[in-house]
């Protein structure tokens, strides 16, 4: 995988486009502000569910089999999937007894991790993305870049032209409200071909076997109200044990999302309707691997509001893409290392740890610290690149010698002094590419304080 | 009170006036300071590239250095927050670790919760504009964040308020990160100097005269775009402020 320090540096170079990016993320995480605030109760809000989470995930597997029971007594089939590919398999399956092959999706990070879109179309499937968001980047045949807003880094000019290519809007046009009627209209045909609904879910509750999908645009409604088969494919953290729960989680989720009190649409489902079918297929791929590490066990918490990626500084200026995973932004950057750290290794390190991704999270994730265990866990299966490994090394040796860190840092000190400006600013010194290194002074605080008499008596005072 | 004094390596070598006007601050309030020059680093540089077994002799060092002190005071958020917060894998129940992690304070939070001191005699007429390093503001919980929801406080400008003429700049996101973040600041070249480039701006359109924080590594990331621009804006250590002299005549 290429680092992400590349890619972001890539990002970066069009200078006007990632200030726009930033600027769009900041005005998500400035309404998510307004609306938090609206809340005297917040911080209580996200103590309860973050203690909801940590009981549920502590009897996972209690709960999964309450939930099992209580959705097959509503009439739902429960599919249990080790992985990606068990769960792709048994999608597939369950299309084909149905001799279905034209699907209607709504927006589900579940089904981008597992890639189920490319598996079924290689089975001869069309899968159309219905968020309009998820449509757009499906269109152009890239990944969503953010889990909330998936075609964030995608401007109006763009969506323009992309569907006057293959949906034969004007030429030029830019305006939002043609465009989302076109959008509309497109949609439509699909959702009244369409012969089967994949949705995801937000919330199953154990207690009752019923689930619940939130969206901002009825597409997952409609995905599952007219096709007579309706597939909810879930990762097995999604649940919550009661019913009473859920308004803790709704009341998080959408204000931190986007800053609304609560999505447009919020569908519970409590079974097939009448002459319909509901599968419900729970995955874990890897997830109880993280659910027996207890440095990462609360990135289980995580409700996939996106808050994270919106507040992250680095995030807003490297945009998703750089992350190269489902997941992007901080929660991303612990979950994909979690699957495979050597390919995802340069992640725990595209953070400041700034800590403002922790104070965002709805659900107290210790994201920043995560990403710094994160640090370590590379370090220690020999995956750090080795200028970083001798590096440190180097730096440790001379600071574990007072005298030898004394000498070091006088001659440092006098190499920037006394050497040619182009000994210092070249191509070796990334410091230097764009800001100055302090200018060095004569002698170090310790010099000076050696030179006070003793007693601590200081002749500058008196 | 016997305060050890802990000025960051970096500091120490690049920035001698800092750990000046600390010591001036600390003993204008009547504190019994001491430097012990055994110390060097913390860690930090060490730890956040997640090489423990390099951090370790580093921790274990501080520690025994530290120890014998009632308290220890550093004019620095996150090396404090180094100590207080990350050294626990390195000592599990070390009686010493806990007085030494209990009696750890950053410069500011020190004078505000320690010394609590409410007048201090100095005259500082500029429009200052606070940066707020991010491990003094989320690890320290130095001020109120902009994420949570809480009120709003800031120890660093309760302070600051005490100098005469005084006057703070608004900024349009007033805690963001500056993209320093240790060897982020290499590694992550073109988003780190992004971030300070947008703290920055940020600075210039709220009138900021003299940029200010805790933590010299920030100020050192935001010092750098601003020389390497020419502009006239000043970076100073809050100690510097507080001691309202910039000790640079000591050291240049």
């Amino acid at each position: 995988m290429t680092n992400h320090a590349v890619l972001a540096e890539q990002f970066v170079a069009d200078k006007p486009r990632a200030h726009w990016h930033d600027q769009a993320l900041w005005f998500v995480r400035a309404k998510r502000d307004l609306a938090a605030k609206s809340l005297p109760e917040w911080e209580e809000l996200r103590e309860h569910a973050s203690n909801i989470k940590a009981h549920c995930v502590s009897r996972l597997a209690d709960y999964l089999e309450e939930f099992t029971r209580n959705a097959e007594k509503l009439g739902a089939q429960v599919h249990w999937a080790r992985d990606a590919a068990e769960h792709n398999q048994i999608v597939l399956g369950i299309l084909q007894k149905h001799r279905v092959t034209k699907i209607v999706k709504s927006k589900s990070m579940l089904t981008e991790e597992c890639h189920l879109n490319p598996f079924l179309e290689r089975h001869g499937m069309e899968v159309i993305d219905t968020d309009l968001g998820e449509r757009i980047v499906q269109m152009r045949r890239e990944p969503p870049s953010h889990i909330v807003l998936p075609a964030i880094h995608i401007q109006k000019e763009e969506v323009g032209e992309l569907f006057h290519e293959q949906l034969g809007t004007d030429a030029g046009a830019t305006d939002p409200q043609y465009l989302v009627e076109a959008a509309r209209k497109h949609l439509r045909e699909k959702f009244m071909a369409a012969e089967a609904g994949i949705t995801g879910v937000n919330f199953a509750i154990a207690e009752t076997g019923g689930f619940v999908v939130c969206t901002n645009e009825g597409n997952c409604d409609l995905g599952v109200s007219l096709p007579p088969l309706h597939i909810a494919c879930m990762g097995i953290e999604k649940l919550i044990p009661r019913a009473q729960d859920l308004g803790v989680f709704l009341r998080l989720l959408a204000r931190s999302a986007t800053g609304q009190p609560i999505t447009t649409y919020s569908s519970h489902f409590h079974g097939p309707r009448p002459g319909g079918a509901l599968h419900v297929v729970l995955v874990d791929n890897g997830r109880t691997d993280i659910l027996r590490s207890d440095d990462f066990r609360r990135s289980l918490n995580c409700i996939r509001c996106g808050a994270c990626m919106n507040t992250c500084p680095v995030y807003r200026r490297s945009g998703g893409h750089s992350y190269q995973s489902t997941v992007p932004g901080p929660i991303g950057s612990i979950l994909s290392p979690a699957k495979d750290a050597a390919k995802h290794d340069s992640l725990p390190f595209a953070c400041s740890l700034c800590g403002s991704c922790t104070d965002v999270c709805p659900v107290k994730i210790d994201l920043h610290h995560q990403l710094l265990t994160w640090r370590g866990e590379i370090a220690k299966r020999g995956l750090l690149p080795k200028s970083k490994t001798w590096g440190m090394k180097a730096v440790s040796f001379v600071l574990q010698r007072r005298r030898l860190y004394e000498w070091s840092g006088k001659f440092a000190r006098l190499s920037l002094r006394k050497l040619p400006r182009w000994m210092i600013y070249n191509r070796f010194n990334a410091w230097g590419k764009q800001r100055e290194l302090p200018s060095a002074p004569r002698s170090s605080f310790r010099d000076w304080y050696r030179q006070q008499p003793k007693n601590g008596a200081d002749k500058k005072e008196s | 009170m016997k305060v050890g004094l802990f000025v960051p390596c970096y500091v120490d070598q690049m920035y001698p006036e800092v750990g000046w006007a600390t010591l001036q601050v600390l003993r204008r309030c009547g504190v019994d300071v001491d430097y012990p020059v055994a110390q060097t680093c913390c860690g930090q540089p060490m730890a956040n590239t997640g090489c423990s077994d390099q951090t370790a002799p580093l921790a274990k060092q501080f520690v025994a250095i530290f120890r014998s002190y009632d308290y220890i005071v550093s004019p620095s958020g996150s090396c404090i927050s180094m100590v207080r917060n990350h050294y626990g894998e390195f000592f599990g129940d070390s009686a010493d670790y806990q007085h030494v992690r209990e009696r750890s304070y950053e410069f500011c939070e020190f004078l505000h919760d320690v010394l609590k001191i409410n007048e201090l005699p100095g005259r500082f007429p500029h429009r200052v504009g606070i940066h707020q390093s991010c491990h003094g503001l989320r690890e320290l919980r130095l001020g109120s964040s902009s994420e949570l929801v809480q009120p709003a406080f800031s120890k660093v400008q309760k302070l600051l308020s005490l100098l005469e003429g005084i006057e703070f700049t608004s900024l349009q996101r007033p805690d963001e990160c500056c993209g320093f973040g240790g060897t982020f600041a290499v590694a992550e070249e073109a988003v780190s100097v992004m971030m300070g480039d947008n703290r920055v701006a940020d600075h210039e359109q709220a009138g900021t005269e003299v940029l200010t924080g805790v933590d010299m590594s920030c100020l050192m990331h935001l010092e750098g775009l601003l020389r390497r621009k020419r502009s006239p804006m000043r970076v100073l250590h809050v100690a510097q402020i507080l001691a309202c002299d910039d000790g640079k005549t000591i050291f240049q």
